[in-house]
Formats: C-alpha cells, sequence, structure tokens
C-alpha cells in the first residue's frame, strides 16, 4: 500500500505542481478555472485512451513511438505555455488593475484558452497513463491486496493534489507586485523543463546527440527520488544525470520565451494607454 | 589501413559481448533476466527488452537518464551509452522490490 501510495503521489504531484501554478497565473481572467476543469477532464480521459493504446503507440517509428509521442506532446506544452506567458506579459498592466480591483475579470481570447486546456490537459495525460498503467497491472495481479492498494493510490492522489493546492494558495497569498513575475517566472521555468524532457526523450530515441551523458552526477548532492528533487524537478526540471542536449534545450527555451516575454512587454503596454 | 586494421582488432572482444551493440533482457515475474547486464564501454548499446509477463512495467533509471514503459506481453528497444566505464543501477517502476538490476559498462 505504502509502495502504491508514493508511486501515485509521485505521478500525481507533477501534474499537480503544473496546475497549481497555471490556477494560480490565470486568476482574474475569465472563465479561466471552467478551461482548467476542462483540461483535467480531457487529460484523465486520454490517460485511459493513452494507457489502453501503450502498445500500439510503442510499435511506430520502429519501437521508437513512445519516445516521439513524449517528445511531441511535449513540444506542445512548451509552446503553449511560451504564448500563455507572452500573452500575460501583452496583458501585465490590465492584469495587475483589475487584480488590485479585485473587479469582473478580465476576458481572454479563444488562443488562450485552449492553451490553458492543452497545458493541463498534456500534464495530466503525461502522468495519468503511467498511474493508470501502474494500478492496471497491480489490479490485475495481486487480487488479495486490491484494496490496500487502492487504498495507497488514493492516498497518493490526495497528497499530490494537496501539494498542488499549497502551492497555488501560497501564490495567491503574494503581494501583487511581486505575483505576476513569480507565476511568470515559474511558467518560464516549467517550459524550459518540458523542453529539456523533449529533449532526453529525442536522444533516447537516438534522433538527437547526447552532447555529453551524463553533463553531471548530482545524485550525491540532490537525489532525484528525495522529496526535494522530486519538488526541483517539478518545479524546474531538475536532472541528476542531464545530457548536455538537455541543457541547451532548457537554456534555449529560457531565453527565447524571455526575450517574447520582454519584446511584448515593452512594446505592448505603452501602446495600451494610448488606446 | 593500419590504423583501420587496429580499429577491427579493438572491436574483436565486442562481438563476444553483443553483436553490433546488442543486448538482450528480459522480464519475467517482476524481475529482469539477466539482473547484470555487462556491455562495452563507450558505445552505443540497443537495450532490447522483452516483458514475459501480462503486465506492464516501466524500465527507469537515473543513471542512464532512460525512462520508457513496456506493456504487458510487449518488446522494446531502448539505447544507451556511449557509457564511461562503472555500474548504472536501473529498475522497473511498477515492481521496484523485485525488478532491480543494473548495466555494468568495461
Amino acid at each position: 500500500m505504502f509502495a502504491t501510495g508514493i508511486i501515485v503521489f509521485r505521478e500525481v504531484l507533477e501534474a499537480a505542481l503544473i496546475i497549481g501554478i497555471l490556477a494560480a497565473a490565470t486568476r482574474g481572467i475569465a472563465g479561466s478555472r471552467r478551461w482548467l476543469l476542462a483540461g483535467v477532464m480531457a487529460g484523465l480521459l486520454g490517460s485511459a485512451l493513452l494507457a489502453l493504446s501503450t502498445d500500439a503507440i510503442a510499435g511506430w517509428a520502429d519501437g521508437m513511438g513512445q519516445e516521439l509521442f513524449n517528445a511531441l506532446v511535449l513540444g506542445v506544452a512548451v509552446l503553449m505555455l511560451a504564448w500563455h506567458n507572452i500573452w500575460m506579459a501583452s496583458h501585465g498592466v490590465e492584469l495587475a488593475a483589475n487584480a488590485k480591483s479585485l473587479g469582473g475579470a478580465i476576458r481572454a481570447g479563444s488562443t488562450e484558452c485552449s492553451a490553458l486546456l492543452l497545458i493541463v490537459g498534456i500534464a495530466v495525460l503525461r502522468e495519468g497513463a503511467e498511474t493508470v498503467l501502474f494500478l492496471y497491472g497491480i489490479a490485475t495481479a495481486e487480487e488479495n491486496s486490491r484494496s490496500a492498494m487502492l487504498l495507497g493510490g488514493g492516498l497518493g492522489v490526495l497528497g499530490g493534489v494537496a501539494v498542488g493546492y499549497i502551492l497555488y494558495a501560497g501564490l495567491l497569498r503574494l503581494p501583487l507586485r511581486w505575483f505576476f513575475t513569480a507565476t511568470g517566472v515559474l511558467v518560464l521555468l516549467l517550459a524550459a523543463s518540458m523542453a529539456s524532457q523533449a529533449a532526453r526523450f529525442l536522444i533516447q530515441a537516438d534522433l538527437l546527440p547526447a552532447l555529453g551523458s551524463p553533463l553531471w552526477d548530482s545524485s550525491q548532492l540532490i537525489s532525484e527520488q528525495s522529496v526535494l528533487g522530486l519538488l526541483l524537478h517539478g518545479l524546474v526540471g531538475y536532472d541528476s544525470h542531464p545530457a548536455g542536449m538537455q541543457l541547451v534545450f532548457y537554456v534555449t527555451a529560457l531565453l527565447v520565451i524571455g526575450a517574447g516575454m520582454r519584446w511584448v512587454g515593452r512594446h505592448h503596454t505603452p501602446r495600451k494607454h494610448a488606446a | 589501413m593500419k590504423r583501420i586494421a587496429t580499429g577491427m582488432l579493438c572491436l574483436l572482444p565486442l562481438a563476444a559481448w553483443a553483436a553490433d551493440g546488442e543486448v538482450s533482457l528480459v522480464i519475467s515475474d517482476h524481475r529482469f533476466q539477466p539482473a547484470e547486464v555487462v556491455v562495452p564501454a563507450h558505445q552505443k548499446i540497443r537495450l532490447m527488452v522483452e516483458n514475459r509477463d501480462a503486465t506492464p512495467e516501466e524500465f527507469e533509471s537515473h543513471e542512464l537518464n532512460r525512462e520508457k514503459v513496456i506493456a504487458g506481453h510487449g518488446r522494446t528497444v531502448i539505447y544507451i551509452g556511449p557509457l564511461e566505464p562503472g555500474r548504472y543501477p536501473f529498475y522497473g517502476e511498477f515492481h521496484a522490490e523485485t525488478a532491480q538490476g543494473v548495466v555494468v559498462a568495461k
């Protein structure tokens, strides 16, 4: 039961951290809660479908289907996170004014809403499919301990969701002048982390050179199995044995999205007042 | 020419380990067989994994930086390396209490 709980917790935690950050970042955007919820639902449905198609996907591209699928889905998530952050930067003044007045939420375009739906859907899909497969294995194999496993799984889900919620509630308590910077930086780091994971799958599929593997080994310092390692992995993409190519993807995502945010922030804000 | 010949001589002992850098690994009763996989260092290896169990398993290794789900009664290929000489533990995340193994690069 304990082992089950820990595995489920690990999977749920990653998705919960992403949802917690996005839920905080999009407060004050009309309908964002509905889109987040729709994303979770779509992700759960997708998890079951993905778990069922594990074998079929694995067979694509000479046995590299799983890697390609993961890299593709992560790539889409990176693009959507980039879109979201740049959109937020272009509406910074509006959002900040709105948050201060506690007035009605601002309206977001359909692209921003679809971006939210996709990011959350993908986060749930990736972790959910693994959880479904894991629990399916247990349910079929060990009949006598099924209820204990279910209890463990349930506790794992609750634990993961609780940490995501604490992050969300904590972010909402930040003073406003820090809030948009903090959520912006967190979303930026999420995007970089996912870009690095996409690179890892492309290296695993032998489609990209590793450029030094591993670049370093920091497992003695912070193990990825430890609570701190798990949190850092989920929040900033910590990897104890990264390949050089992962770092290239990570830094590139940081620089490109960061530059996009600055550019839009600088060009959009003054024009807003003029209009 | 001499360099090519020397290179080929160096490759000879590797053939005894694995043809074309291919190594087989079987999952059975939630255990890896063999539990210790010896591979040549400084070379890319195709790890051919066969899951004989009915339940899925996830091959995971932080040391090798690899993570791949293998369906029940499924087969897959995992590229690893080139590795520095050393020991690289891996495990089956879904049955970690029994599914433990190590890649030894020599």
